[in-house]
Order: structure tokens, then C-alpha cells, then sequence
């Protein structure tokens, strides 16, 4: 065999880079000593941003993609894969992520929204993206743009893991209701989905998301970790639960560990022991609802 | 022996599921492990794609790294992609300093070896030892073997024009090493070869 082309790129590479993070904990850092502490405690990859959720609620202002050189650091200082948040919309930061080098980039509703019609077109990118979702149809409009990784959007910021609970029992409820739904109901049900009839047909017949599945949004807690895996969770994202706590290192380690183990309540018990303060945390039901995060993406 | 192969897939982290699906495919039956005990419950190991620095690290805190190598030494089949392989090599560049193996394959892997994500592809392959059809192989974030001892079988190297010659799945007596990911396509010859290596190891 010879002129054999390598094909990068391809929906199999970006989905498939998914798969190997799973049983995983992706954690939010925001500098080199972060991303150092981040490697240590067992986090299957980094998430670089300017200031984490609970920092972006606190202070307001326009979140945007985070300093080049903030990313180049952070690339250069660990082995993991390393993911970078752009605007929702904002294809010119995933551009430049791209260019950067990063590993998956998260067109997330934590940072400001550029574009309040359009998502990106994910296509067009060699470089694969995750996007939140709220229900199984918002999961499925992502899928159509090219997202090649879904987690369930929660409440970021807040400490508050109610949200979260709340979009992965929907998309999860959701693709079993499709499961028990006969043929000709399918087309009504991608119409209530707002989501192509091809994606609603081939999840009612494996009765799964095509793509990994994670968890975000108000992890904050060993126990969090366990109950979204129970749940259904691919893997966990934590934003602002580990750099927000007493103890970051000892936390990071332990949500790494109730991941692993979300079924043995024994285990998880013990990793919860002397982890020091979590973070101080809101709830979600006293945020304005012009404030949330989760209802950003259309 | 006819016996039904009992075959673990290690679940610390990484793509069990798939393998676990192919392995079932090709007639084994399949066990999740996770601690010393299930590891003594197999008689055989697939070491998953996933994030090799993770995977060691969380080998290592549940205390299973050295059951993992008494296994091996005591003659345990194992197979490892991507981040197996990098598991189960004797030496590992590109890596944290503090990055351990199980080992057992006299091979040097090097992590990463074709770039970052945006340098994974796909691409077809001849591998010795399943057949002169071509397996089509993905490569994530893969390794390579950058040089390989006496004892090691080379069963396939890359043909395309990235990374051209370099290796990419060897044979050490009963262990079983692909930098790609034949979990992740169908092709089911690779997870058929082990369960002979496993067979012929009885």
C-alpha cells in the first residue's frame, strides 16, 4: 500500500476524542498553577478561561475568550488535553482556538453570546466542539451544527447542582419517551423537538445520544459528581466548585475519585471526609431569571 | 478448551463501552475492573483508549497498579489502544516525569506522537497476522512506538504520508499493543486476534 491519505477531522476523530475522556472530570482553570493542580488531582482534561463562572456572575461585565498567551501557558505546561471556551456564535475566537492548537473547544453560554440567532458552524472546523444543552432537542440542533460533544448545561457558577439534575433527567426522559414512540410518531416528535428527523430516528432506535454525554453547571461536591454519573453522566465538568473551595487540590482529587466510583457509596463517603469549606455557592431560584446562563443558546 | 474466554476491560477511565461491545461481539464474556478482586475474576485484560496520565494516576491511588503488573508478569493476556499501549510499554517519553506503566512490551511509545487533536486522522493500514484486507484505524491524540526491542513483533506501521513508517501495533508473547482505536469502527479483527492470543495462552 502506498498514497494512503490521513484524514483529519473527521466526525469519527471528534467524537471519538470524546469518548476517551469519559469517566473523566474536566476541570475549569484559569492560570498554569491551576491547570498543574487540575493534572495532579486526575482530570482527564483542562478547560482554560479568563475567570471562572461564579467569578463572571460576581462581576459582571462582557466574558469573552481567554488571553492566547493564558492558553499557550497552560498547553505548554500540562500532558492532558486542553479545552477553551468561545462565545456562542463568536466563530472568529473559535478560530483562533483552533489555531492555538487547543483540543476541543466549548462554545459555552458562560462566556457573553455573540450572536443571539446563530450558533457557529461547527463543519467548518478540524478542531471539535462541545456544546450545553438544556433538553434533547437543543442537544440535537448542536449535533446538526457539528458539535461533536454534548453536557448538560446546569447553572454555572452557582454551586447549585439542581439545574443540572433538571436538564440531564430531561434529555436523558426525553430519548426514553422516543424509545417507546412507533415509527410514524417520530415525525411529530422531531417537530416538538425542533431537532431533524434522521438524528430523533436514529436516537429512538439506540436509545442514546450519538455523542458522549457529560454533566456541568453547580458541581461542587463529591456527592454532586456521584449523583450526575448515577444519573446517567458520561463525565463531570467543574467550573467554579474546585478553585471556589478551601482545599482545591484535596477537592479536585476527591470529585475525581467520586467519579470514578459514583456507584460505592463507601467510597464516596470516605473521599468526602476533610475537604475543608466548598464553595459558598447561590441559588439558583434567587437569581433573577434575566441572570441565568442556562438560557442562553437557541 | 472451548471454554467461553472471560476477559476484563479496565474501568478507571476511557472508552470501556466500546470495547466492551466488541469484545462481547466476538464471543467473550466481559467484565468491568475496577479492584485487585475483579482483576483475579478475568483471565484476560483490555486496557481502554482514554487519558493516559489519568489512567496511571488513578491505577496508582486505587492500588492497582501493582496487582496490574503481578497479572502481567504471571502471564496475563492484555491488550491495549492508545492509551493502553502507553500502559503497557517498558519506557514512555513525552510524558510527566511521574507517569508509571504496567510495561511488560520492550518498546519506547511516545505520547502524542502525532500532534494534538487537531492532528488526529484516519487512515487504512495493513496489520499483520488478520488477513490482507486493510483495517481502517483512528488515531486520537495517539502514540507511537519509537523503537522496539528484540523480542517485540511489529504487526503494523502507518503508510500514509504523515508519520510514514513509524509503528503503530506490536506482539510481545501474550500482550497486545494497537496506537489506534479498533473499537471505534466495526472491524472486529484485532479484538478476534486477542481472544486467540487469550486462548492459546490457556
Amino acid at each position: 500500500m502506498s498514497n494512503v491519505p490521513a484524514v483529519v477531522g473527521t466526525e469519527r476523530v471528534k467524537r471519538g476524542m470524546a469518548e476517551m475522556l469519559k469517566g473523566g472530570v474536566i476541570m475549569d482553570v484559569v492560570n498554569v498553577e491551576q491547570a498543574k493542580i487540575a493534572e495532579d488531582a486526575g482530570a482527564v482534561a483542562v478547560m482554560a478561561l479568563e475567570r471562572v463562572p461564579a467569578d463572571i456572575r460576581a462581576e459582571g461585565g462582557v466574558s469573552r475568550m481567554s488571553d492566547p498567551d493564558m492558553i499557550d501557558a497552560i498547553v505548554a505546561a500540562v500532558s492532558i488535553p486542553v479545552m477553551a471556551k468561545a462565545r456562542i456564535g463568536h466563530f472568529a475566537e473559535a478560530q483562533i482556538l483552533q489555531s492555538l492548537g487547543v483540543d476541543y473547544i466549548d462554545e459555552s453560554e458562560v462566556l457573553s453570546p455573540a450572536d443571539y440567532a446563530n450558533h457557529i458552524d461547527k463543519w467548518q472546523f478540524t478542531v471539535p466542539f462541545v456544546c450545553g444543552a438544556t433538553n434533547l432537542g437543543e442537544a440535537l440542533r448542536r449535533l446538526t451544527e457539528g458539535a461533536a460533544m454534548i453536557r448538560s448545561k446546569g447553572e454555572a457558577g452557582t454551586g447549585d447542582v439542581s439545574n443540572a439534575v433538571t436538564h440531564m433527567r430531561k434529555i436523558l426522559g426525553q430519548i426514553r419517551s422516543l424509545t417507546s414512540m412507533s415509527k410514524d410518531e417520530l415525525y411529530v416528535a422531531a417537530k416538538e423537538l425542533q431537532a431533524p428527523y434522521d438524528l430523533v430516528k436514529e436516537v429512538a432506535d439506540t436509545g442514546r445520544l450519538p455523542v458522549v454525554l457529560f454533566t456541568a453547571g453547580g458541581i461542587a461536591t463529591p456527592a454532586d459528581a456521584a449523583l450526575m454519573m448515577q444519573l446517567g453522566a458520561d463525565g463531570v465538568f467543574v467550573g467554579s466548585g474546585i478553585f471556589k473551595s478551601g482545599d482545591p487540590a484535596k477537592r479536585a482529587e476527591a470529585i475525581v475519585q467520586a467519579t470514578l466510583h459514583y456507584d460505592s457509596p463507601d467510597v464516596v463517603a470516605k473521599v468526602s471526609r476533610g475537604l475543608g469549606e466548598a464553595m459558598v455557592g447561590l441559588n439558583v431560584a434567587d437569581i433573577p431569571v434575566h441572570h441565568r446562563l442556562e438560557d442562553r443558546g437557541w | 478448551m472451548t471454554a467461553t474466554p472471560r476477559i476484563g476491560v479496565l474501568a478507571l477511565q476511557g472508552d470501556v463501552r466500546e470495547h466492551a461491545l466488541a469484545l462481547a461481539e466476538v464471543g467473550a464474556e466481559v467484565a468491568r475492573v475496577r479492584s485487585a478482586a475483579d482483576l483475579g475474576s478475568v483471565e484476560a485484560l483490555v486496557i481502554p483508549g482514554g487519558e493516559s496520565t489519568t489512567m496511571s494516576k488513578l491505577a496508582l491511588s486505587n492500588d492497582l497498579m501493582e496487582p496490574l503488573r503481578e497479572a502481567r508478569r504471571a502471564g496475563m493476556p492484555m491488550y491495549g489502544s492508545c492509551a493502553g499501549m502507553i500502559m503497557l510499554a517498558d519506557r514512555v517519553t513525552d510524558a510527566r516525569p511521574d507517569q508509571e506503566t504496567i510495561g511488560g512490551i520492550d518498546i519506547t511509545v511516545r505520547r502524542n506522537a502525532f500532534g494534538r487533536q487537531v492532528d488526529s486522522f484516519e487512515s487504512d493500514l495493513i496489520v499483520a497476522g488478520i488477513g490482507a484486507d486493510p483495517l481502517h484505524a483512528v488515531f486520537i491524540r495517539a502514540p507511537w512506538v519509537e523503537s522496539a526491542g528484540p523480542e517485540v513483533e511489529v504487526l503494523a506501521s502507518v503508510v500514509s504520508e504523515v508519520g510514514a513508517g513509524t509503528i503503530v501495533a506490536v506482539r510481545q508473547g501474550p500482550l497486545l499493543a494497537t496506537s489506534f482505536h479498533p473499537e471505534l469502527t466495526g472491524d472486529l479483527r484485532i479484538h478476534r486476534m486477542f481472544v486467540e492470543i487469550v486462548r492459546h495462552s490457556r
